[in-house]
């Protein structure tokens, strides 16, 4: 019994850790106000940042090289291929919902299409556009 | 004795002849999502440990794209790797530098009929896309009886 309690505890417990994309913009945009007062997140603005062309790398000069023109579609790797599943909610209910896995793919698609780090307000806007483009 | 040699060499080589690479039972988690997410998780048989050494001592420059993982996940990836990687016979010694799976004896030997066009195909891509061809690939069955282009079929 008491290791049932500890299970059902355990499983609580690792549902609580799945979040939702709306908590991940919020922390984003937290911390966007932090730097920049009365900040909000704009899904306008995510989906201008989305299509623009960094030309920074010749594979992937966009983010739009892999996930396409339209996020609730399938992509694919632009070198390897690979297919990639939808960046939009509406087509892929688990994307946004790991805060430590948005951050490493932040982390490192900024690095080599954006050419830098992107900033809280950026994160925050392309998690708004992709919370609600469908 | 020497029979019973002999059944277990067999044994062992069968897979092999079989094209058959699944990913093995300890495969950790950490190699799907890292690995995985860009390119096939590729069946560790596929290189020489100090191919995959050489690999992950340089993973910020991976094929022209940074791929760090962190000090753990690095650790658990790269003793699975070496735990499950090709011996010599299997895996070449050499796979040019930096180590490629496309440059591999046994990968050349595999695609040699393979004109080059279709490595430029866009259904293909890339040698690096087992996928496109190999419908199965995932699942570590890379048999040429079940490839997905028409025009390789032959």
């Amino acid at each position: 019994m008491k290791a049932l309690s500890a299970l059902c505890l355990l499983l609580v417990s690792l549902a609580a850790q799945a979040e939702t994309p709306q908590q991940i913009r919020q922390a984003y945009s937290a911390e966007a106000a932090g730097q920049q007062a009365g900040f909000t997140a704009s899904a306008k603005r995510g989906e201008a940042f989305f299509r623009q062309r960094f030309n920074q790398n010749d594979k992937m000069p966009a983010c739009t090289s892999c996930h396409t023109d339209q996020p609730v579609n399938a992509g694919q790797h632009a070198i390897t291929g690979k297919a990639i599943r939808p960046l939009a909610v509406a087509a892929n209910a688990e994307r946004f919902s790991d805060p430590a896995k948005v951050e490493k793919w932040f982390g490192r698609n900024c690095k080599e299409v954006v050419g830098r780090a992107c900033t809280p307000g950026e994160k925050a806007d392309f998690v708004a556009y992709m919370s609600e483009v469908r | 004795m020497k029979r019973l040699c002999l059944i277990t060499l067999v044994a062992v080589a069968l897979p092999a002849f079989a094209d058959r690479l699944p990913l093995p039972a300890d495969t950790p988690a950490s190699f799907k999502t890292e690995c995985g997410s860009c390119h096939l998780a590729y069946p560790p048989a596929l290189l020489g440990a100090a191919d995959w050494r050489r690999v992950m001592a340089t993973l910020d420059k991976h094929f022209a794209s940074d791929a760090t993982v962190d000090t753990v996940q690095k650790q658990e990836i790269s003793a699975f790797l070496e735990k499950h990687a090709g011996k010599s016979g299997t895996a070449p010694n050499v796979a040019g530098e930096p180590p490629r799976i496309s440059k591999t004896a046994r990968f050349v030997r595999k695609h040699d009929e393979i004109p080059a066009r279709f490595w430029r195909d866009p259904r293909i891509k890339s040698a690096a896309n087992c996928e496109a061809c190999h419908t199965h690939a995932a699942a570590g069955r890379f048999s040429e009886h079940d490839i997905a282009i028409p025009e390789l079929r032959e």
